[in-house]
């Protein structure tokens, strides 16, 4: 299979002996280039988890995850980096309190060694629709919704095939939520970028990506694609609770 | 329908370098035994109109109302002695995260039977009702949470024993303020139903403040839409769909949808006239 | 940028878009000095740190005799405070107002070479225990506390006995001892950061180590750091004080005030100009560090703030 990004019987365990918590058991998935598939979970699914696993960021135990077939190496490689990045579920936190954007932005390219930094770091601004005003403001001077667009600009600014998205827009208000899915939208289509997006909000993951798998308790629960779900084909009944769930409140307190 | 909470021109400034800053401007509206959703985003007031209604505004902050009526009394200027004879007693509040509102070394039980045991209720009333609350808000082991810590609980277990604790006072006005967006949709929908119950059984009144107006127009009678620190438009939730202020409509349609494809989603074109 | 027009440098310093870095940064410091201008007490513990530091710099100018060498000793020897000797004589007849003024070079020189020495000690080996964690961690912490283990006087008293008394090596005991606590503070403050998305996302742009603990890390420790040092600077005045008491700081005839206080307790009761007035400055400049400290951590330290 021509998979970019391929994840094998993967599993995450926080902790040793009696403390160990598996937080991910054995999940399976592989994405190929230019599709994006999301990952829908609740709290405490693993959903996440698997987003830092793929990065490095949490303790692997089991499985294999591969980058054009081939296994990625831990601790990762410098061009893992410029191939894999990762935009963050909190604005707030995602970005160094005390950095200019400028900062935020030019560091990666500082560390990789590309030239050309005031230029790079203006296209990438304009990029995501902030002008080059931005370019030496403090996060703390911008709205949630302009810190997430900074997060895709330095998520973007090595070029990467691959963007992990962590709830890039729970934390943001529902207007700004659609300005910033209308972004990574037109970023991907321009750039033919691959997508592996993490949400607990169905609509979302639907918006977003054209296949999708459930996670429950650290397993994938059903695989489905976007029209799938738009045809309430889901075969698993947690699958059709958290639909039923998305569409509101009802009265006959059937949930 | 008697209103049992009346507010007329409320507003809320706070002071700050550049002299008060208003986050509420003139909201009215007056509550019966229904169920009120205010929507808003971030900075619309939302929450600071809820807190101000119940006396709870941070230091600093002044708020001012031609009229602010609970049952009668008026709020404004409340004694310190009157706001502990309402507040938990007659009007409560449920905050966004259980965890911040429960005191993390006191167990749920014993807070549940404090919240319930002013105005010279014995200790073992107090308890049985305790233990009844919880089962009202269908924990299913009630003996269980009761000995436990807050710590020792679930978000949606902490959610549903804070609304015990706000309820055992048997309140006549309940303010919810996002009180299930830390939550699982599916836990969420379990906590909606509870406090349905409890407004249609016990006539309590609901304000219920939230940023997701396709939850709010599911769950409550009648919404206001806040912008800005006004209420830009006050419309009954079943009448959404005919919502006539764009930015009504542009909450609702910024929204992605399961079964239906719109790309890219239709953004809010924000008016400078709304604020004003 | 219009010569001498206030508002406009003003309005520069605030700009909502700074279109240079180093605009952006005085921006920022200029914000922060608005938040700690508006702070009295602050304002007050910042004149009396300006006062000393204005001293200790001009003070051949500000003394109107020679600390060292004292007048007549038949005429002039412990007068009580007058137009001429504002502070009064000491049994060397020697004008305390001028000992006073020069001995806030030492004051200074004590305070400003413990700051540079231990705050860099505390700053390098706290964020390095708190960011690698495991057994680096263990043993820079069990470091740490062999030596806050040792009560600070006692050590002092120790080292200068064996390095012979002086102003020099008083400063070294102070250092070695005083470095602990900031350490502590460090890594208990790398905790925190070492956690927070902003790190995950450098660590995930490559970056190694040093760079994460040297640019993302030390830059938020700082504050809390140099607010702590700075609360400490009365201790640490105290305690050269103290040393210079016992006699194992500076030595005479340097005018450092604990060892003036030292010399004049033999007088207390009948000449109590000469302990006092060294004794005086101790406590102003001590409340003046405490002060600035208290303003600086209002302004530096988030957590204190909201």
């Amino acid at each position: 299979m021509s998979a970019l990004l391929s994840v094998d019987d993967l599993s995450v365990t926080f902790g040793h002996g009696a403390d160990a918590v598996q937080a991910v058991r054995g999940i399976a998935f592989a994405v190929a280039e230019g599709e994006s598939f999301g990952i829908v979970g609740e709290s405490g699914s693993g959903k996440s988890t698997v987003l830092r696993a793929i990065c490095g960021l949490a303790p692997v135990s089991g499985g294999r995850i591969a980058l054009d077939g081939a296994a990625i190496p831990a601790p990762r490689r410098a061009d893992f980096y410029r191939r894999v990045q990762m935009v963050f579920q909190d604005p707030y936190a995602s970005l160094h309190p005390r950095h200019t954007i400028d900062r935020v932005l030019s560091e990666p390219l500082a560390i990789h060694g590309f030239g050309a930094r005031g230029a790079r770091v203006e296209a990438a601004l304009e990029d995501v629709g902030l002008g080059h005003g931005f370019r030496f403001r403090y996060p703390h001077q911008l709205s949630g919704g302009q810190r997430q667009r900074v997060a895709i600009a330095r998520a973007l600014i090595l070029e990467p095939k691959i963007l992990l998205l962590d709830e890039p827009t729970s934390a943001l208000d529902a207007s700004i939520q659609a300005e910033v899915l209308n972004l990574l939208d037109r970023l991907r289509a321009e750039r033919g970028l691959t997508y592996v997006l993490v949400s607990h909000d169905l609509a979302v993951v639907a918006h977003m990506c054209e296949r999708l798998a459930v996670m429950q308790n650290g397993r994938v629960v059903e695989e489905l694609t976007r029209d799938a779900l738009r045809g309430h084909a889901a075969e698993q009944d947690y699958t059709r609770t958290l639909l039923r769930a998305s569409e509101g409140f009802r009265k006959d307190g059937a949930t | 329908m008697s209103a049992i909470l009346e507010v007329e021109n409320l507003r809320v400034a706070y002071p700050s370098r550049q002299g008060p800053v208003e986050v509420v401007r003139g909201v009215s509206f007056a509550l019966g035994r229904e169920r009120l959703g205010i929507v808003g985003e971030s900075g619309s007031g939302k929450s600071q109109t809820g807190r101000a209604i119940l006396g709870l505004t941070a230091a600093g902050g002044r708020v001012t109302a031609d009229r602010l009526h609970f049952d009668g009394i008026d709020l404004r200027g409340a004694s310190p002695r009157i706001w502990r004879q309402l507040r938990g007693r007659r009007m409560s509040m449920v905050m966004q995260d259980p965890k911040f509102s429960l005191n993390p070394v006191m167990t749920i039980g014993r807070q549940i039977v404090e919240a319930g045991r002013r105005g010279g209720v014995s200790r073992r009333d107090a308890k049985a009702r305790a233990l009844e609350m919880l089962e009202a808000v269908q924990i299913r082991d009630p003996g269980r949470v009761f000995d436990a810590y807050p710590h020792e609980l679930s978000g949606g277990m902490g959610q549903r024993a804070m609304i015990a604790m706000m309820l055992v006072g048997r309140p006549d006005l309940l303010i919810a303020d996002e009180p299930t967006s830390a939550l699982d949709v599916t836990v969420q929908l379990e906590v909606l139903g509870i406090l349905d119950d409890l407004v249609r059984d016990r006539g309590m009144g609901l304000v219920f403040i939230s940023h997701d107006l396709r939850l709010v127009s599911t769950f409550c009678d009648r919404v206001l839409v806040m912008y800005a620190g006004r209420v830009v438009e006050e419309i009954a939730a079943a009448d959404l769909d005919r919502a006539t202020h764009p930015y009504t409509r542009g909450l609702l349609n910024c929204l992605p949808r399961i079964d239906a494809e719109a790309r890219p989603l239709p953004t809010l074109e924000r008016d400078a006239d709304w604020a004003r | 940028m219009s010569a001498a027009a206030t508002p406009s440098r003003r309005d520069w310093l605030l700009a909502d878009r700074p279109a240079s870095p180093a605009q952006a940064r005085l921006g920022q410091a200029y914000r922060t000095w608005l938040a700690f201008r508006a702070n009295r007490l602050a304002m007050v513990g910042l004149a009396i740190v300006a006062a000393l530091v204005g001293m200790a710099l001009f003070a051949d100018l500000i003394a109107p005799f020679d600390p060292l060498r004292g007048g007549d000793l038949r005429t002039a020897r412990l007068l009580p405070p007058s137009w001429t000797h504002p502070m009064g004589t000491d049994d060397q007849a020697r004008d305390i107002f001028s000992r006073v003024v020069h001995g806030s070079r030492l004051t200074l020189l004590v305070v400003t070479l413990v700051a540079v020495i231990a705050t860099p000690i505390g700053l390098v080996i706290g964020t390095c225990a708190g960011y690698f964690g495991g057994w680096v961690d263990t043993v820079l912490m069990r470091v740490t506390d062999i030596f806050l283990a040792f009560p600070r006087l006692i050590l002092a008293l120790a080292f200068v006995a064996a390095l012979g008394p002086g102003i020099e090596n008083a400063v070294i005991a102070i250092a070695i001892t005083s470095w602990p606590p900031y350490a502590r503070l460090a890594r208990a403050e790398t905790l925190t950061i070492r956690d927070q998305d902003y790190i995950a996302a450098i660590r995930l742009q490559g970056a190694s180590s040093p760079r994460i603990i040297w640019g993302h890390v030390v830059p938020l420790c700082l504050s809390s750091v140099i607010v702590r040092v700075t609360l400490d600077m009365a201790g640490i005045i105290l305690t050269a004080a103290g040393l210079g008491f016992l006699g194992l700081g500076a030595q005479p005839p340097q005018p450092e005030w604990g060892a003036m206080i030292a010399s004049g307790r033999r007088f207390l009761i009948d000449f109590w100009w000469v302990a006092t007035m060294p004794g005086i400055a101790i406590f102003v400049v001590s409340l003046g560090f405490n002060l600035l400290g208290d303003g600086l951590r209002d302004v530096l330290d988030p957590k204190a703030a909201s």
